[in-house]
């Protein structure tokens, strides 16, 4: 028997979607039932107050969560969001409502045993609820309460050789794309990348340092499977510098239909027989393709490594030898002056092992920001504040066309003093001699 | 319910403490044939919807079945989901950047019996526990946040909103007949955690009334400078206020320069903005992250104002349908709704999508604004030209 009535939840338990209320239900029929014997921890119909908060927040159309919330673990200073409910008589089972993120193996993958391993020490010590995973890559843990907090993380490090996750004014959690564990476009390990940069700056996901949050995301190609360039700070998006691989072969098998076009991606309607001109050539961002009727061919020195003939046609195209990866700057949400992309930085780097050259222009970044930064201040924010040349100037890169869509079309030029013959001061007596006043 | 330590001493909070080990090695929940073709991949297939096909240079291959995933989940359901990955995948399993669940086989046997049983798996209210798809030119998961489960500056919910479209996309979820992939996201306050700004269709709690300030608790709980930098547009100066004879300091919101982002109350407590009337969902759509053909975009208001409507959210999920349906009609093969919108025109966007076009889409935030505007002659007539 359900603790509250939920007539407006239940509405959504109908239609194929997996329903979050009916797992929630399930949940705490299960805690209600507990057939394994767990002394829990935490108030064993915390799920069921969750539903009836929600269900109070469905019918007055407003969050029932109190204002912010304090709360972590020694040594640390974030990794912990804090949450009360504002209605804790009438379900204490949500008073505290605390969530813990724990950092995530690159690439999300895991065994039944690791996973069963968080869940034994979440059923005992939370609410049995989680999200898989949160936006920035965390695994979610999503309610507990405070006393809990020390006996989770002990639990995670000493049995689970597991960490917390980032939040706060600090290096986020990092997230990838799979990379090359199982996809060919893959220029380079994102998940090795990833894993390694995560360990060297753990002082800094740990401990905030930073003038507001920064993250890091990597991702393995221009197709930009983990949204890097729109999602973090420091976007490392994977590329190639050498020719494109064409197996003309297998673009024949393509043409003929013995490939489909984008691996079968298009494959449940009718878009009439594969038709390489209109498709790949004609697409090409920057027409630097033809097909003769046997033999495709790419002008490399013009291709922009947009992806898409290579999406198109997996088998047959392919990205080249030289790989390496472009670095770009900025990305953020549109508080406090506006969403950004990412700008491109670095347009090419060889990623290899142990990335001091990447590691480099990470720590000229955080020298820069971290000094210059306002309280707040993302990073993408100071080099619209500072410009972009002092972003070149901070990282010892030259500037390149590459740098810009488009040249300035205003004339409100800065120039370095130096760059001026003569300096900025004027001989003002020669001036007069010159034109009288 | 009896206290059990974990051997956490609290006398001794820094004794035995481990610190900075990150997370585990991704190395070491690789399945044999993942772990082995790493970097080594020939090319893919997508055999059916939410079945891909990885071939190595070795001739080996894997099947991946891509299931759809609430992504706020019980401790019961992720031990279901371990108890399968046992029983067909070696006790392997992998997690999306969409937080869809994704098992790895390597024989078509093997493919048959984990996707007849995952097909056959439903929670006790008829919805599918795991159902198959996600690939393709489709309809995947919705990425979103935390809404009325755990946030406090929600302007609208998130699992309710996702789980209520999701119904209505279902169909796009397990085919794949679209022009090109459709990727949904949902971010219940103009934070945006998440990436609503970057996606074709974007939706995004807002509110539309100033908050209101607490000025007898607000200078307690408030750094004021905080809240006044806060503001994007200027809206709050401090204020002396008189409360019971006493004067306290506070701030003033110049309501006419506040459009509600709630910013000022993630700094100040004292500056609830929530509104059950008032709150609401934008609507926006174009946006993209990958750099196939035309480079990322951002998306665009296309609607100002949705109301909430717990607990399906109908006025919603209507639109957003009606955008899909559109879309899916008249866009080219592998066109992105944003570059199908502006190969077209938004004025022709807003004619075909029958949405109306009112003053609050054009922009008026600052310097940029003027670039938004038509600095040509260019345009289309459509019905929104009167005669």
């Amino acid at each position: 028997m359900a603790k509250h009535q939920t007539p407006l939840l239940d509405q959504l338990e109908t239609g194929p979607w997996p329903s979050f209320v009916s797992d929630i239900k399930q949940e705490a029929a299960h805690r209600a039932a507990n057939p394994d014997g767990v002394d829990y921890q935490v108030p064993v119909d915390c799920p069921d107050d969750l539903l009836g908060v929600l269900e109070l927040s469905f019918k007055d159309k407003e969050t029932h969560w109190k204002h912010g919330g304090i709360v972590g673990v020694f040594g640390y200073g974030g990794g912990v969001i804090g949450r009360y409910c504002d209605q804790p008589e009438m379900f204490p089972g949500v008073a505290h409502f605390h969530t813990v993120r724990l950092a995530q193996p690159s690439g999300k993958y895991y065994t039944a045993d690791y996973l069963r391993g968080i869940m034994d020490i979440w059923d005992m010590r939370g609410s049995g609820l989680t999200n898989m995973h949160g936006s920035t890559g965390d695994i979610v843990l999503l309610g507990t309460t405070t006393p809990q907090l020390e006996e989770i993380f002990f639990d995670v490090t000493h049995k689970m050789n597991t960490d917390l996750g980032g939040s706060g004014g600090n290096l986020r959690t990092p997230a990838d794309c799979l990379g090359q564990s199982r996809c060919e476009f893959a220029c380079y390990d994102t998940q090795d990348l990833c894993h390694t940069l995560t360990n060297d700056y753990q002082d800094e996901l740990h401990r905030p340092a930073f003038p507001y949050k920064f993250k890091f995301k990597f991702d393995g190609c221009p197709n930009g499977c983990v949204a890097s360039i729109a999602r973090s700070d420091f976007s490392v998006i994977g590329t190639w510098k050498d020719d494109i691989r064409i197996d003309q072969d297998r673009v024949k098998a393509y043409v003929a239909g013995e490939f489909k076009p984008g691996g079968g991606s298009h494959s449940g309607r009718d878009w009439g027989k594969f038709d390489i001109v209109k498709e790949v050539v004609d697409r090409c961002p920057t027409g630097c393709m033809s097909y003769d009727g046997a033999k495709l061919s790419i002008d490399n020195a013009n291709c922009t490594r947009c992806m898409h003939c290579i999406n198109t046609m997996p088998a047959a195209v392919k990205i080249g030898l030289e790989t390496g990866t472009s670095i770009l700057l900025g990305a953020k949400a549109p508080i406090l002056d506006g969403a950004q992309m990412s700008s491109l930085l670095v347009p090419f780097v060889v990623v290899e092992k142990p990335y001091d050259e990447i590691k480099e222009v990470i720590e000229n970044i955080w020298d820069w920001w971290m000094e210059e930064g306002k309280n707040r201040e993302r990073v993408g924010e100071t080099m619209k504040r500072l410009s972009f040349q002092k972003l070149l100037e901070v990282t010892n890169i030259k500037a390149m066309p590459q740098h810009v869509k488009e040249p300035r079309s205003n004339p409100y030029i800065f120039f370095k003093e130096e760059e001026v013959p003569g300096g900025f001061a004027h001989d003002e007596a020669g001036y007069r001699q010159r034109h009288m006043r | 319910m009896a206290f059990i330590s974990s051997g956490y001493n609290p006398d001794k909070p820094m004794e035995n403490r481990i610190t900075d080990i990150g997370p585990r090695n991704f190395e070491e929940f690789y399945p044999p044939v993942i772990k082995k073709n790493k970097g080594a991949w020939d090319y893919h297939e997508i055999v059916k919807p939410g079945v891909l096909k990885h071939v190595g240079l070795s001739g080996d291959v894997v099947y991946t079945v891509r299931v759809g995933g609430a992504r706020l989940m019980s401790v019961t359901h992720i031990r279901e989901i371990c108890e399968i990955a046992e029983k067909h995948c070696g006790g392997h399993l992998r997690f999306t950047t969409r937080n869809n669940i994704e098992f790895m086989v390597e024989t078509e046997a093997a493919l048959d019996a984990l996707t007849a049983d995952l097909a056959s798996r439903k929670f006790a209210g008829g919805s599918f526990k795991f159902p198959i798809g996600g690939t393709g030119a489709c309809v995947s998961n919705i990425v979103h946040t935390q809404g009325y489960v755990h946030c406090h500056t929600p302007a609208t919910d998130a699992s309710g909103p996702v789980k209520a479209v999701m119904d209505d996309m279902f169909e796009y979820f397990q085919s794949m007949t679209l022009p090109a992939m459709v990727r949904i996201s949902l971010a219940c306050c103009l934070n945006m955690c998440g990436a609503v700004h970057c996606s074709d269709i974007g939706i995004v709690g807002i509110h539309r009334k100033p908050p209101i300030v607490e000025h007898d608790r607000l200078d307690n709980i408030c750094e004021v400078p905080l809240a006044i930098s806060a503001c994007p547009t200027g809206a709050i100066k401090p204020a002396k206020v008189e409360i019971d004879g006493k004067k306290v300091n506070s701030v003033a919101v110049n309501a006419s320069r506040c459009m509600y982002c709630g910013n000022c109350y993630t700094m100040c407590p004292a500056m609830p903005l929530a509104s059950g009337e008032g709150d609401g969902i934008v609507l926006m759509v174009g946006g993209k992250v990958s750099n196939r053909i035309s480079m990322p975009k951002f998306s665009k208001v296309v609607v100002a104002f949705i109301p909430n409507e717990p607990p399906r959210w109908p006025t919603l999920t209507k639109m957003v349908k009606q955008i899909v349906e559109v879309y899916a009609k008249e866009a080219r093969k592998y066109e992105r709704l944003g570059e199908w919108a502006e190969r077209i025109g938004w004025e022709k966007f807003f004619e075909l999508c029958d949405l109306e076009f009112t003053h609050h889409c054009i922009d008026d935030f600052r310097d940029p604004a003027y670039y938004t505007w038509r600095q040509s002659t260019q345009f289309k007539f459509t019905k929104h030209i009167e005669a």
